[in-house]
């Protein structure tokens, strides 16, 4: 079909353009050892380890932003899973900057997101309350731990995940409506049951949770390492709240997203609240995943393509590498 | 076909979260043109923010001069640090939606998620106030 192929046409743009701008970042932000001096006695565009003025970094993160928000929303991660290794990884700025820019990125999508999806019943306040408090808690744990503990560990241990995370991203399989004979008492408690229509067959599907202790304790170690990485988690959410917990995968994708402005929260106040947030990065980074979301949303609705996504876990499995290899001092 | 009803509570929820993210993303465009084009002179220099944005938080903070928590409030009115004022409405927003979902909870009597979003309000505050470890690099 036609909208089909201008839709992967745009995807393919997208990705080389996301590329491109990789390219130009790592080579800019390079060793500038041997020209440094000549630059310096020019202008003052060699700083600390970059070949650019200060003023080009911006407008890459907002163009880069922008491209990565598109990708992000065609292969159904969140911004902060990509933005964390990839920023970390080819741009000049400290582990230290990108998580806490990662979490407002990833907490923005989440709140521009959250209302339209609250409306529309495609998340649920019930189910999200319980989970996100045991989250958010926990990410601030996280994001002490990620501050304390040595750069290199951190890099390691990122590496290890984003490499798990593009794994998962392979291997799950996500069920649409999973069967729950028995909503468990823990699940009943807490309300953890809904209604909401599909779109796409008109349908009125009710839904309950089960599995619900073990689903909680889950979000224990996903809180943990949305703060200690920056990262988000509706990596970790999704499979948790659908296959686990059996919440049809609608509910548990948009619940997933609205979680995120609730558990990023708490950790990007920390990260703030120890100086990791530069304005002069964070905000274009900001506005231009905002902005590629939007545009992403629009493309979606005409074709998802598949081979985005499985761009995406290669790029993810590219970047955890790379990671890995910083923390190895290699 | 039984008709979807969306809790009450949870269409309140949306609308201030609609607001308050909007908001927020739009204080931070206009803050930060002003900062990028010198109509507010920054604490921190561009050229020193780029040639500290490779290093640890802890150098950037010592070098810089920056405060850490809440003490960039005495620095609002330079250029850098008025950006903190979108990005401050942006994190606080879940405070202020969980806050209204309190008495609504109440007044239906689910005392079980009045007391969740309680907590919730607490845990979020207690990050926001830079009361844990805050500024102890």
């Amino acid at each position: 079909m036609n909208w089909k192929s201008n839709s992967v046409r745009l995807g393919v743009l997208a990705a080389l353009a996301c590329v491109l701008l990789l390219a130009v970042a790592a080579w800019a932000s390079s060793d500038a050892g041997s020209t440094a001096a000549a630059a310096e006695a020019a202008t003052q565009a060699v700083t600390n380890g970059s070949k650019l003025p200060w003023w080009a970094w911006p407008i890459i993160l907002l163009f880069f932003c922008f491209i990565l928000g598109i990708i992000a929303v065609l292969a159904g991660v969140g911004g902060g899973v990509l933005y964390v290794p990839l920023v970390s990884g080819f741009f000049p700025f400290h582990l230290d900057f990108v998580r806490g820019t990662g979490l407002l990125v990833a907490l923005a999508g989440a709140l521009a997101a959250g209302p339209g999806l609250l409306r529309r019943n495609l998340a649920s306040l019930r189910l999200a309350l319980p989970v996100a408090l045991i989250a958010s808690a926990c990410a601030i744990v996280g994001a002490f731990l990620g501050l304390a503990l040595p750069t290199n560990v951190v890099q390691l241990c990122l590496g290890g995940t984003i490499i798990f995370i593009a794994g998962l991203l392979l291997f799950s399989k996500n069920v649409t409506r999973p069967v729950v004979t028995k909503q468990d008492a823990l699940s009943i408690a807490l309300g953890m049951n809904g209604v909401y229509r599909d779109e796409s067959t008109g349908e009125t599907i009710e839904w309950k949770t089960h599995r619900t202790l073990g689903g909680l304790l889950l979000f224990i170690v996903i809180g943990v390492m949305a703060g200690m990485f920056g990262l988000g988690a509706g990596w970790a959410n999704v499979p948790v709240l659908n296959i686990l917990m059996g919440a049809p995968l609608k509910v548990a994708v948009g619940t997933s997203k609205f979680l995120l402005s609730i558990t990023d929260t708490s950790a990007a106040w920390v990260y703030m609240n120890k100086g990791c947030v530069l304005p002069l990065m964070a905000i274009p980074s900001i506005i231009g995943l905002m902005m590629g979301s939007f545009v992403g949303v629009k493309l979606l609705a005409k074709a998802k393509p598949k081979f985005i996504r499985y761009m995406v876990i290669g790029v993810l499995a590219f970047a955890g590498g790379k990671a890995l290899l910083k923390g190895l001092g290699i | 076909m039984s008709a979807i009803k969306t809790p009450k509570e949870q269409i309140t929820y949306a609308n201030l979260l609609f607001y308050g993210a909007w908001s927020a993303l739009a204080i931070m465009t206009v803050t930060y043109l002003a900062y990028v084009f010198g109509i507010l002179a920054p604490h921190v220099p561009m050229e020193q923010v780029a040639a500290l944005w490779g290093s640890p938080v802890h150098v950037y903070l010592e070098k810089a001069n920056v405060p850490t928590g809440w003490n960039w409030l005495v620095l609002i009115g330079k250029g850098d640090f008025l950006n903190f004022l979108g990005v401050v409405i942006l994190a606080g927003m879940t405070i202020v939606c969980y806050l209204t979902l309190i008495p609504a909870f109440l007044k239906e009597k689910k005392t079980i998620f009045a007391v969740i979003a309680i907590l919730e309000v607490l845990v979020l505050s207690l990050a926001a106030s830079g009361i844990v470890g805050g500024g102890g690099h």
